[in-house]
């Protein structure tokens, strides 16, 4: 059971990481990763939401859609249950954390429609996991997403003060490194821990 | 039959129940935010258009009741929105004087000599790509392709016989042709400033005859002859000190190029 918990969180953190091998959730990744500040606030609210998100859809889906065979639902009622979930947070964050709500700003919102966390909860039903397989996978794939974000985070912030061309200013030089990051991460491709 | 009926229950059950939660969750997580914010932005013109210097009218709204912005800076409403918000505000209403765009230039088409035939795209600094400098010969000249028309979110700007003209009834002071324009020619001046002279040109009394047939050429006619010493030639263009101008418009009629434009009432 730990051995197999361990493995899920090392596979989802490093060698399936949600950004860098499966492409999930790019649209965060690249717009919110000009300040490491604002990356860790990124990462840390998808870390909250993934994980949430893969416990109570693994109870909707497991309580509520398997026992009337309605697992064609499953992509609707999971955007459903994320939706209201990340304006859950949004709620929470503005009462508790103002700061944070106030750096996210635009980001929060877009998490709804994000893919990696529709990619995580569907990929848990695709494997079979059990309930705390789910969360543990939710949660360490925010982690391998928060890692990834920050690390980027961090290159481009390295990047205003290096010289290339002008043509590649903005955009065009932040994916010119992020394919770079992602080539690194392909050397844990392949690995199986256990 | 059944299938259907069930996915619309379950759905509908699901939704339901997100949504009373989350209901629930808006009165535990009420933030209580400055009812004068709310105020501020419904008086605001809520054109979005940044004249302010704000991200947007509700920017602008927060810096206000934070204390953080002064009252008058909605360019787009005008002195009666900065009454307005000055009186949500408690303060006293310090209008700041109106502002419209003006362009400098009366190098109209046949009016400025032209270096080539421009056939590309029309966008002004698609044309200053050939060397730094538009299809005319006069390097300080409103190109005409109407940048400024398409950064206008008024309809203040048009195009007329080749160069850009301001109506001032639309025009609110915004200053988004001011940064669409390639040369920096366009300026924002005190509505109530009736005399200004049409030009922008740097160059030498004889480069401006060449290059255009009503360019200033410095003469200095105006200089000398302002009472309130309000028109000076600087860099061989004339230039009006706004404070010191009395509005008699002297200059405007012994002008020997008639570049020095006066507005009437209905500008």
């Amino acid at each position: 059971m730990l051995t197999n918990i361990l493995s899920i969180a090392l596979g989802a953190i490093l060698i399936d990481n949600f950004i860098f091998s499966q492409f999930l959730g790019c649209c965060p990744f690249l717009g919110c990763s000009n300040k490491v500040d604002t990356a860790t606030g990124m990462g840390i609210a998808v870390v909250f939401v993934m994980g949430l998100a893969s416990a109570i859809c693994w109870v909707v889906d497991t309580y509520v859609l398997v026992p009337l065979g309605l697992e064609f639902l499953e992509t609707l009622a999971f955007i459903l249950v994320i939706a209201a979930l990340v304006q859950f947070v949004e709620m929470f964050l503005k009462k508790s954390v103002p700061s944070l709500y106030a750096a996210l700003g635009i980001y929060l919102p877009l998490i709804t429609t994000n893919c990696a966390v529709l990619g995580v909860v569907l990929l848990n039903v695709q494997n079979h996991y059990n309930f705390i397989e789910s969360v543990v996978y939710g949660i360490t794939g925010g982690l391998g997403f928060m890692l990834a974000i920050v690390l980027f985070a961090s290159v481009r912030e390295r990047i205003d003060f290096a010289d290339y061309p002008d043509c590649f200013e903005g955009f065009p030089i932040a994916l010119v490194s992020a394919g770079l990051l992602a080539l690194a991460f392909m050397g844990f491709s392949g690995m199986k821990i256990f | 039959m059944k299938t259907i009926l069930l996915s619309i229950l379950v759905l509908g059950a699901l939704g339901a129940l997100f949504g009373a939660l989350l209901a629930f969750a808006s009165k535990i997580f009420h933030v209580e935010t400055d009812p004068r914010q709310a105020a501020v932005r419904e008086a605001l013109a809520g054109a979005n258009c940044g004249g302010c210097g704000y991200p947007g009218c509700d920017g602008y709204a927060a810096a206000v009741v934070k204390g953080e912005a002064p009252c008058n800076k909605c360019v787009a409403g005008g002195a009666a929105t900065a009454a307005k918000v000055a009186e949500i505000m408690g303060e006293s209403n310090d209008a700041a004087e109106k502002m419209v765009a003006f362009v400098p230039c009366s190098g109209s088409t046949g009016v400025a000599e032209l270096r080539f035939n421009y056939s590309g795209p029309e966008n002004c600094r698609a044309a200053m790509l050939f060397g730094g400098q538009s299809n005319k010969l006069c390097t300080f000249a409103c190109i005409g392709f109407g940048n400024c028309v398409k950064a206008c979110k008024f309809d203040a700007m048009h195009i007329e016989n080749g160069v850009a003209k301001v109506q001032r009834s639309h025009c609110v002071g915004c200053g988004a042709c001011v940064d669409a324009c390639p040369k920096n020619i366009v300026k924002l001046i005190p509505a109530s400033q009736r005399i200004m002279p049409a030009c922008s040109s740097k160059d030498k009394g004889p480069i401006v005859m060449k290059n255009c047939t009503v360019g200033c050429i410095g003469c200095m006619k105006c200089q000398r002859e302002c009472p309130a010493d309000a028109i000076v030639v600087k860099d061989n263009l004339a230039q009006v000190d706004v404070d010191k101008c009395i509005q008699c418009v002297h200059c405007a009629d012994i002008c020997p190029r008639h570049i020095i434009l006066y507005f009437g009432k209905t500008g």
